[in-house]
């Protein structure tokens, strides 16, 4: 085939180039710069080599202790909270009703925590988990449950899942509600004309065509959660002791609070890697699951 | 599989107290046999579905009964009514090979799995599915997946009646002749009632032995594709079956004559007792009117076009304001644009407002 050669067009995404370029690239090779080396402050460097990287591997050191406790600590709330806010919000999304004022009502009030910055939402429970003068410490503790999340650190776990869930379960309920409202109504009389039952309609109707939106809502709330910072931070500052720090304040901690620049150059590219990785296997998950759709919906 | 009765049966979505006339369905009575095959036929919006919604219980009427071999079945539930449907998309489901999907009916009801594989075995064959049996459902056409929701109606050996919510929208056309033939046979080889929605003439025409058409909410004509054609019993079902419609002329009828503009034209009949007050129109298939040269006696047209459809050429022409289509014989051309028309007198129709009128012989 031939092609039109036009130089032109490279004046065209020139532009595009340089935005990127100063937003994107330039910051990420300060990064890279910054990961292989080694300051003591007054602006001096030293060189470093992959040493920063060896060290973030290696458990026995310092630096790979802690970014490793807190990858495994990021992985298992990432796990818990999955586990908890996708089936609830598809059950959320089932018992949703399908018409009426009342559907407005239901979306307007299941977007309400979805609309709330994350610092607020963390200090909404920050207070309303306190002890002394919050509502759920308060009652909790007047009711003989011994319940302190600044001192206990399974408190303060449940605090934080408790948390996310309260703000980001609506947000699965409402990718389900779409995948719902999507199936054509002939579906549930042909279901109603076989006899099926309320399970059988879930299991073999409602579940699998709500697959492709079940798919992102993991996608989104693994990625939301396996970065999650300001809530946590803002309720437990990461404690008590090490208990709630995630990797990302645990990133914060080492760049901005000893000003270990190299360390936490070379910490943020590898968390970024794990990012994308796990990125591209949803990706290629999610495409490959469009493509052995494409017959049928080529043939219909 | 049974005989359906409708008893002054009647469906309004805003409740019974609204005036008729904005009824889905107007109030119909008509008797279907058991093992006939039906078709309700109307454009868009003339209530059919509703019908058909109404029959297969997914609609309670407001009023009237449908009886299923005599038992009164209104207040049922779909579940309960032992009937099939298929609708106007293929529905199948999707995590399950052709071979659960004919299975889930029975599965549903709690049939022992020995007669489960047995049947769907038999429906597989009788569909020629057999091949696609441990296949993903998802990956096959639009055809097979029709066929698979039939199937999975006549798996159940108690169904009462087949209805189809105009199967054949998504399919090919080449697959839809095929299709068609293949339900023809299965009506055959059944003795199934089966009750067939569509808008295409040609689809109720071929399928059924009785046509059902409907218009505004209200059964207009029932009767086989002849009755159709010869005799229409109201001038909508002359325009809408039949290709190009029949021609609806206002006129005035005096005894064995219609005058048409001035012009008189002669009728096989007479008709005397005309409804005073009423729309006066004669109706005549293009299939009986000719178009020759211009002359004495004759009706004369302009003639717009003329559409060549291969074994028969039909000539579109005006009369005054009023579009006629008519035959235009081998050989006919036509110079100046005029031409006169030849009515042949046995299949003039006399519609008194809309509704057909025998005249006495």
């Amino acid at each position: 085939m031939d092609k039109t050669v036009n130089q032109k067009a490279w004046f065209l995404v020139l532009p595009v180039f340089l935005v990127v370029a100063f937003s994107a690239v330039l910051p990420l090779m300060t990064v890279v710069n910054y990961s292989m080396q080694d300051t003591f402050g007054n602006n001096q460097f030293f060189w470093n080599g992959v040493g920063w990287f060896k060290e973030l591997l290696d458990p026995s050191t310092d630096l790979g202790g802690r970014f490793l406790a807190s990858l495994g600590r990021n992985l298992f709330f990432s796990l818990v909270i999955l586990a908890i806010e996708v089936p609830l919000g598809i059950v959320v999304a089932l018992s949703m009703p399908r018409q009426g004022w009342t559907v407005a009502a239901c979306l307007v009030i299941l977007a309400l925590p979805l609309l709330i910055p994350w610092n607020v939402v963390g200090t909404i429970w920050q207070i309303f988990g306190r002890p002394d003068i919050g509502l759920l410490g308060y009652v909790l503790n007047a009711v003989g449950i011994d319940y302190n999340y600044v001192s206990n650190d399974i408190d303060a776990w449940v605090t934080v899942i408790v948390m996310d869930v309260w703000h980001w379960t609506s947000l699965v309920a409402l990718l389900c509600y779409a995948g719902l409202k999507s199936i054509p109504e002939a579906y549930y009389q042909a279901a109603q004309i076989d006899g099926a039952s309320r399970w059988a309609v879930f299991k073999a109707i409602q579940l699998p065509k709500m697959n492709r939106v079940l798919l992102i809502a993991v996608l989104l709330r693994f990625m939301d959660s396996f970065m999650i910072y300001t809530e946590p931070f803002v309720v437990t500052g990461g404690g008590p002791g090490n208990s709630t720090t995630f990797v990302s304040i645990e990133l914060v901690k080492i760049a901005l609070g000893q000003f270990d620049l190299g360390k936490a150059a070379a910490l943020s590219l590898v968390y970024n890697l794990i990012i994308l990785i796990v990125c591209w296997i949803f990706y290629t998950v999610m495409t490959n699951a469009g493509n052995e759709r494409k017959p049928q919906e080529g043939a219909a | 599989m049974a005989r359906i009765d409708l008893v002054d049966l009647a469906h309004s979505y805003g409740g019974n107290d609204a005036p008729q006339e904005t009824f889905a369905l107007k109030p119909v009575t008509m008797t279907w046999r058991q093992g006939g095959a039906y078709a309700l036929l109307g454009p868009s919006g003339c209530g059919k579905t509703t019908l058909l919604n109404v029959i297969s219980g997914i609609i309670t009427p407001s009023r009237g009964k449908i009886l299923f071999d005599g038992v009164d079945i209104t207040p049922l539930s779909t579940q309960k009514r032992n009937i099939a449907q298929v609708f106007q998309f293929p529905v199948i489901y999707d995590t399950m090979t052709v071979g659960q999907n004919l299975a889930f009916p029975l599965k549903n009801r709690g049939m022992p799995k020995a007669e489960i594989d047995k049947r769907v075995a038999e429906i597989g064959r009788l569909l020629d599915l057999e091949p696609h049996l441990n296949r993903k459902a998802t990956r096959l056409t639009a055809d097979a997946k029709q066929k698979i929701s039939l199937g999975r109606g006549l798996v159940r050996s108690d169904v009462a009646a087949v209805l189809f919510d105009e199967p054949l929208t998504v399919i090919d056309p080449e697959l839809k002749w095929q299709l068609r033939s293949k339900l023809k046979a299965l009506h055959r080889e059944l003795d199934l009632t089966m009750i067939y929605v569509t808008h295409d003439q040609t689809e109720a025409l071929t399928f059924a032995d009785t046509v059902v058409v409907m218009h505004d909410g209200r059964v207009v004509q029932s009767g086989t594709p002849a009755e159709l054609f010869d005799k229409p019993a109201h001038t909508f079902v002359g325009y809408f079956i039949g290709s190009p419609g029949m021609n609806i002329l206002a006129a005035e009828v005096k005894g064995r004559e219609a005058k048409v503009g001035g012009h008189v034209i002669a009728l096989n009949r007479a008709y005397d007792n005309l409804p005073s007050g009423a729309k006066i129109e004669i109706g005549v298939r293009p299939e009986f009117v000719e178009v020759v040269a211009p002359g004495p006696g004759l009706l004369t047209a302009k003639i717009d076009r003329i559409d060549d459809l291969g074994r028969i050429r039909f000539a579109r022409v005006r009369v005054g304001d009023a579009k006629l289509a008519a035959r235009a014989p081998a050989g006919f051309t036509s110079s100046d644009g005029n031409a006169g028309l030849k009515f042949d007198p046995a299949h003039i129709h006399v519609y008194a407002d809309s509704l057909l009128v025998e005249g006495a012989a």
